[in-house]
């Protein structure tokens, strides 16, 4: 029986992957051949989706971007036995893109069988748990703090001060809450954890509610990701079964449920305060803090809100030591991030690295430069929030201090790639238009801020009074940046201040057009 | 989308009372009145505010909140067709704008024989293959014009 892999990753399925599973499927039956189709996550070589890989005794063999028409090609070129074909890639693990990573976070994602609990154990999973379990509550926070890990949701606060901060809240009902509303624009690391590796995130959370003494687990999804629910409540299911969840998980006297919870179209739950009122029920509505999460957080009780990948990457600071991982990385940036190079590339994907790479060699060595061939102009950088980067900038490490000091971001580590056709004042436009269509309302700098500054970029852009109104739009972005109750105003200037600042030509045409 | 049942206060109440049990059951029962009926019917968010034991205002208040929640019959199907930075670098904007232009509708509206919504969506993370969309629920990458064409002219069959 050969095995093979087609991943049943979104961006695998929306180039036509489970087409593609059906149709190897139904060769396979009509040829008299055995095969098991394993439905993996992806490797993270999205320009390659689909890509089939095939079990051999040399390794895995790739064949990728496959389509259903060729399907019969690679049967007659003998692609279960890695026979050579014009989509053969050769070994993954061997392909550049992979061997110039270090995956981490990502080590299981596209390897194993995602709802395979004995493939998850055989890849170390679980282990991390474990480890917990021996060492105790306290010096699973310690371990995490002397980690250096840093959320990876965009704020980069410290992870371990948090697990302290509920841990020392006096025993009781506390809650473990995973943020998984992953609405940035290149962003896409949370959803293919989530469908390549979704017992990482379960570990994740079940270490982080025995070290701060939780019994429950919340993960909100956003609804834009119909796949990832239907994988991760299999994966819920399937560590249930295996008694990874539920009472007395493996004789260890703790009990831990986690519950998926789906949202429903507001990027504002994206922000913890928000997303803790819509998993109560009400308007995702941000809260003004203090009081903290960690202490009055869901239901009122003390919790703990990380991002998927912060959590998804504490099974393996526990299975290998905090020094381990915090040896990675540069000055107060430890570990790895895991890049989404998105947008007008040649090679898009995701790509777990070291902190300390520069931006330009993410864009142009492992991205490939622009898909369109165009020369890149710009490239925003931690989601709709985030700034636009030049190309001058392109030697900017990937470093959250390297980053601010150049009135940037790193955010969720979203790259998108824009090529010199760009109009940066339409997309200054586009970040304040945005910010108004997703503002909760709550609080004026964001409510009014935004639309006003779709306004005035307009006057801008028709060259009206363009020197007063720049001046204005700065004036209103610094309101809004220091105004605002919570990142959706408060970072929305971002884009608008790099815009401007980069690329003040954009804001000095003559009449532009229309805007598309 | 299409095989929306009939609304009944009976059923809505069903489905209300099989969420009960779990804690901020609010956002779980929208969801789950939305598949049944295909929108949230105000009848319906009626029903949710008595078992919350919540006003009416403030059940009205979530339901307007969430893009997501319709608040009348929508087309039987939808195409979501992303708008965030990413696909507008491969020029998804101005496509989507075209392809608006030729069903004469806006952002949001749903053609007039009941076929097809067209709504946008803000990133589905499908950035490596910009630009995307969502037809009912089925990822497409790299979508091109042809493509909403077809799934246009698929929708109204």
């Amino acid at each position: 029986m050969v095995k093979v892999y087609i991943p049943l990753d979104m961006a695998a399925v929306a180039m036509g992957a489970d087409r593609l599973a059906a149709a190897v499927a139904q060769e396979a039956a009509a040829r008299g051949e055995t095969v098991e189709i394993v439905r993996n996550g992806s490797r993270g070589m999205l320009w390659l989706e689909p890509l089939i890989e095939v079990e051999t005794p040399a390794g895995r063999v790739g064949y990728g971007p496959a389509k259903v028409k060729d399907v019969a090609s690679l049967f007659d070129a003998g692609f279960l036995t890695g026979g050579a074909h014009l989509l053969n890639i050769g070994i993954v693990d061997e392909h550049p893109w992979m061997k110039k990573q270090n995956r981490v976070t990502f080590v299981r994602c596209g390897v194993i069988d995602p709802l395979s609990v004995a493939e998850y154990e055989a890849h170390e999973g679980f282990k991390g748990l474990t480890r917990a379990f021996e060492i105790g509550p306290a010096a699973v926070v310690e371990e995490v703090t002397k980690s250096g890990l840093r959320g990876r949701g965009g704020a980069g606060f410290p992870t371990g001060i948090k697990w302290k901060t509920v841990a020392d809240c006096p025993p009781g009902q506390k809650y473990v809450v995973v943020n998984a509303d992953e609405g940035d624009s290149g962003t896409f690391a949370d959803r293919m954890i989530m469908e390549g590796d979704p017992l990482s995130l379960i570990e994740g959370m079940l270490i982080c509610g025995y070290a701060v003494g939780a019994s429950k687990g919340y993960v909100y999804l956003r609804s834009e990701y119909p796949i990832v629910a239907k994988v991760f409540q299999a994966a819920i299911e399937k560590a249930l079964e295996a008694g990874w969840l539920g009472k007395n998980i493996k004789g260890s006297g703790f009990d831990f449920d986690v519950e998926l919870r789906i949202g429903a179209g507001a990027y504002v739950c994206g922000e913890e305060t928000s997303l803790l009122e819509s998993l109560e029920g009400k308007r995702g509505i941000v809260r003004a803090k203090p009081p903290l999460p960690a202490h009055v957080g869901l239901f009122g009780k003390p919790t703990v809100i990380n991002n998927v990948l912060s959590m998804a990457t504490i099974p393996m600071i526990m299975e290998k030591g905090a020094k381990h991982y915090a040896d990675l990385g540069v000055g107060r940036s430890r570990g790895t991030m895991p890049l989404q190079i998105a947008g007008n590339v040649k090679y898009g994907g995701l790509f777990e690295t070291d902190f300390g790479i520069p931006l330009g060699v993410v864009v142009n060595e492992i991205g490939g430069g622009s898909r369109s061939g165009r020369p890149v102009r710009a490239v925003q950088v931690g989601g709709p929030l985030g700034a636009y980067v030049p190309v001058s900038l392109f030697d900017l490490p990937i470093d959250y201090e390297a980053f601010a000091a150049k009135d940037s971001l790193i955010g969720h580590g979203g790259l998108v790639v824009f090529d010199d056709t760009v109009d940066m004042s339409w997309m200054a436009r586009f970040g304040m238009e945005f910010c108004a269509i997703e503002s909760c309302g709550k609080c004026t700098p964001c409510r009014l801020g935004s639309t006003r500054g779709v306004e005035t970029i307009d006057k801008i852009r028709n060259g009206m009074d363009v020197d007063a109104n720049i001046a204005l739009l700065k004036d209103l972005c610094h309101t809004m940046k220091f105004g605002s109750l919570c990142a959706l105003g408060g970072f929305a200037p971002y884009p608008v201040e790099s815009a401007l600042r980069h690329f003040p030509e954009d804001f000095r045409k003559p009449a532009l057009e229309a805007a598309e | 989308m299409s095989g929306a049942a009939q609304y009944s206060d009976e059923r809505a109440r069903e489905i209300i009372a099989a969420h009960m049990g779990l804690e901020g059951p609010a956002m779980p029962i929208l969801h789950a009145l939305q598949k049944e009926f295909g929108y949230v019917p105000d009848a319906a968010v009626k029903e949710m505010a008595e078992a919350l034991n919540i006003s009416r205002a403030e059940m009205h208040g979530v339901v307007t909140f969430y893009h997501d929640f319709h608040r009348a019959p929508h087309g039987r199907h939808t195409l979501k067709i992303c708008r965030a930075e990413s696909c507008q670098s491969m020029g998804a904007e101005r496509q989507a704008r075209a392809f608006l232009d030729k069903l004469k509708l806006d952002w949001g509206g749903t053609t007039p024989d009941g076929a097809l919504s067209v709504e946008p969506v803000y990133c589905l993370g499908l950035c490596a293959h910009s630009p995307s969309a969502l037809y009912d629920g089925e990822p497409i990458g790299r979508v091109d014009a042809e493509m909403l064409d077809e799934i246009a002219a698929e929708a109204r069959d």
